[in-house]
């Protein structure tokens, strides 16, 4: 028996020295569906965008989608709501992002540095607003916080004898920023109080040592040691806050106006609301460049802290 | 000046206690080495020493100013940590100007001090690096110039050469010692290694289950151990150890007869000892020697021989089955099971009591 598959070896080693070529068949073959898998699931909705995005579809004017062109794309960016969604989404970004890293290495660094009774379920209490679905968390605040006349806020400024305000009518996207926050600052806080363990105790007693008060082992020893995580951070929540969607639907719609509305929103009320798919979808793939413009700059500028360090 | 003196010391985590009472005196620019077993408590008391712990009870004192609950960068000493603790995004420059930094120092003053100890330590060339861009001996010396640009009344070393490896730790042991004699420090140090004990120290403190054991130079340490724990933890190989039974004594001489069948008189001033208490007769590896069979006091059974090369050290067995090292030349092995007949001079003997206490001063100084 040996003899014989020691021949087989044999004689089949020329021959697949000639057939190198011929035997990645197979390998291709059993790849093949999963790779055509995710390519029909990635081209298909793409293509069937870029070809909405050229004809004119409205589901109001149905058979009339005859080719137009860039119209679409001149049509939303020249939209009225474009610019004011623009810097919406832009405003949205960057203040939850600034609010949730900030409060994030406070509120961390705060937990780190003091031990006090039932530290554990005040750690579960800062996290679990993250474990809230965003339709759930925005009807709460709607309903429960914000609301000008059933609202906790509205009660505290009744209390001091103030006009309850109405905040998503009179401040929509700061109301919007604030449940955002709210929703984030847990993740923020979850990555970055463990990675505070992380830091070394003996840098700590050396630069107490080195005569370095609470606040300078936080400035030069404890926001150093973060930076790392909280580029971690700022890509992940860039990530999902590009897309924010339920928070607004929930609460504004976008309004008043276009006060509160994002991308998001804007293309959701074109597709859904003016029935207009063939811009929504130029609307989509606008959004698409945005987010992997806003990506490539991550990247660039976060993606080199990652690995240098 | 830099006169340390701790009174009383004592320090419990949770209720137990970690240092048991500890009174111990450092003087202006001794080398003071802090040596025992793993858990007795050498760092802890280094620790309090440099006020990163609390202290139970006891003081401290610095130069005749209490200091045992002042914050430790207002004590005026630097420490050199295990791990070195080097701060990992700042390069060696500013590692090393950290401190003065935060004092406030002015910047000139600040660039020729770190300059100096950059000098001192060879680290030129490396003061633009970060840390993780140095090799291991490389930042243990910066963690050492961080600790010489403060000048400090006293250096702390928390068993800075551990993290090394063995090469490298010879190299940094006489880089150490060249280093105190160069500043004219004061130092202590803390280690679990005897080599670095004998070697660095003036004064080694041997600890023990957070109890001095014994203070002294390393000479006084290996020649005249004060008890069992002592004389069994400084040399290696390790004392051999001889229970047994004490005979007539006077202040001359004492009788001493050994379980495994050997009667010897040793030159002791045991007055105190009553005939026929236990002792035990302590005697190293190299006071052993191997002489022809019927002229020795000891004969015993080889079991393993370890042979360096320059010397051999043969574990044998005694009738009374206890182990014990002795050292040889280097070309000499015997083999397993072989009969030996051992001769020691009794001059070399110590003699400990029931307690594990050295019985007296031996008469003739070792030489």
């Amino acid at each position: 028996m040996t003899t014989s598959t020691l021949d087989t070896h044999l004689k089949s080693a020329p021959a697949a020295a000639g057939g190198k070529r011929r035997s990645l068949k197979p390998g291709w073959f059993l790849v093949s569906p999963s790779v055509a898998l995710l390519l029909l699931w990635m081209i298909i909705p793409l293509g069937m965008t870029i070809y909405f995005s050229l004809i004119r579809y409205n589901l109001l004017y149905p058979g009339e989608n005859q080719f137009v062109g860039l119209e679409n794309f001149e049509y939303f960016l020249t939209d009225a709501g474009f610019m004011p969604g623009a810097l919406n989404t832009l405003a949205l970004v960057g203040s939850v992002l600034l609010i949730s890293v900030v409060f994030g290495v406070l509120i961390a660094a705060l937990l780190e540095a003091c031990e006090f009774w039932g530290r554990g379920i005040v750690r579960v209490l800062l996290i679990s607003p993250f474990f809230i679905m965003p339709t759930v968390s925005a009807l709460v605040w709607k309903n429960l916080i914000f609301h000008p006349v059933s609202g906790i806020l509205a009660a505290i400024w009744k209390f001091f004898g103030a006009q309850p305000v109405d905040w998503l009518a009179q401040h929509p996207l700061l109301s919007i920023i604030f449940i955002v926050s709210w929703q984030w600052l847990p993740f923020a806080i979850l990555i970055l109080m463990t990675a505070m363990q992380s830091l070394d105790q003996d840098q700590k007693e050396a630069a107490r040592l080195d005569g370095a008060g609470p606040i300078a082992i936080f400035w030069h020893l404890t926001l150093p040691h973060l930076a790392r995580p909280i580029a971690v951070v700022v890509m992940i929540e860039t990530i999902f806050l590009l897309s924010v969607f339920a928070e607004i639907f929930t609460t504004t719609s976008g309004g008043p106006g276009f006060e509160s509305t994002n991308l998001a929103y804007l293309i959701y009320n074109h597709a859904l609301l003016q029935f207009d798919v063939g811009m929504a979808s130029a609307g989509g793939l606008i959004a698409v460049v945005i987010a992997n413009l806003a990506a490539i700059v991550l990247i660039r500028m976060i993606g080199k802290n990652l690995t240098n360090q | 000046m830099a006169d340390l003196k701790i009174r009383n010391l004592k320090k419990g985590f949770d209720g137990t206690a970690i240092i048991k009472g500890i009174d111990l005196d450092v003087r202006d620019r001794e080398f003071v080495v802090f040596v025992g077993p793993s858990g007795c408590g050498k760092s802890t008391l280094l620790r309090l020493i440099a006020g990163l712990e609390e202290v139970t009870s006891g003081t401290i004192e610095l130069d005749g100013k209490d200091i045992t609950d002042m914050a430790p960068a207002k004590r005026d000493l630097a420490m050199v940590f295990q791990t070195y603790a080097l701060y990992p995004h700042m390069t060696v420059g500013k590692n090393l100007s950290f401190a003065l930094d935060l004092a406030g120092v002015a910047k000139s003053e600040v660039k020729e001090k770190v300059q100096n100890a950059a000098r001192i330590l060879e680290l030129e060339p490396l003061l633009e690096r970060k840390p993780k861009q140095l090799s291991g001996g490389q930042r243990q010396r910066v963690a050492i110039g961080r600790a010489i640009v403060r000048n400090p009344k006293i250096f702390l070393f928390d068993e800075p050469l551990s993290n090394l490896d063995a090469a490298l730790r010879v190299q940094t042991r006489l880089e150490l010692a060249r280093l105190h004699q160069e500043l004219q420090a004061t130092m202590i140090y803390v280690t679990h290694d005897q080599v670095e004990a004998m070697t660095l120290a003036d004064k080694v403190v041997v600890l023990n289950g957070g109890r001095v054991e014994q203070v002294g130079s390393p000479m006084e340490l290996y020649h005249q151990p004060a008890n069992l724990f002592v004389a069994g933890f400084l040399g290696t190989p390790k004392m051999g150890f001889l229970r047994g039974q004490a005979g007539k004594a006077d202040g001359a001489a004492c009788e001493v007869k050994l379980e495994c069948g050997a009667q010897l008189s040793l030159p002791l001033a045991a007055g105190g000892l009553a005939a026929g208490s236990p002792v035990t007769l302590g005697v190293r590896p190299e006071h052993f020697n191997i002489v022809p069979a019927g002229q020795g006091q000891l004969r015993v059974i080889a079991d393993v021989s370890e042979r360096l090369g320059s010397d051999t050290y043969c574990h044998v067995r005694t009738a009374s089955k206890e182990m014990l090292t002795i050292r040889v030349r280097g070309d000499f092995a015997p083999r397993a099971g072989e009969t030996l007949e051992l001769a020691f001079d009794p001059a070399h003997c110590h003699l400990f009591d029931a307690d594990g206490q050295a019985i007296a001063k031996r008469l003739q100084q070792a030489a």
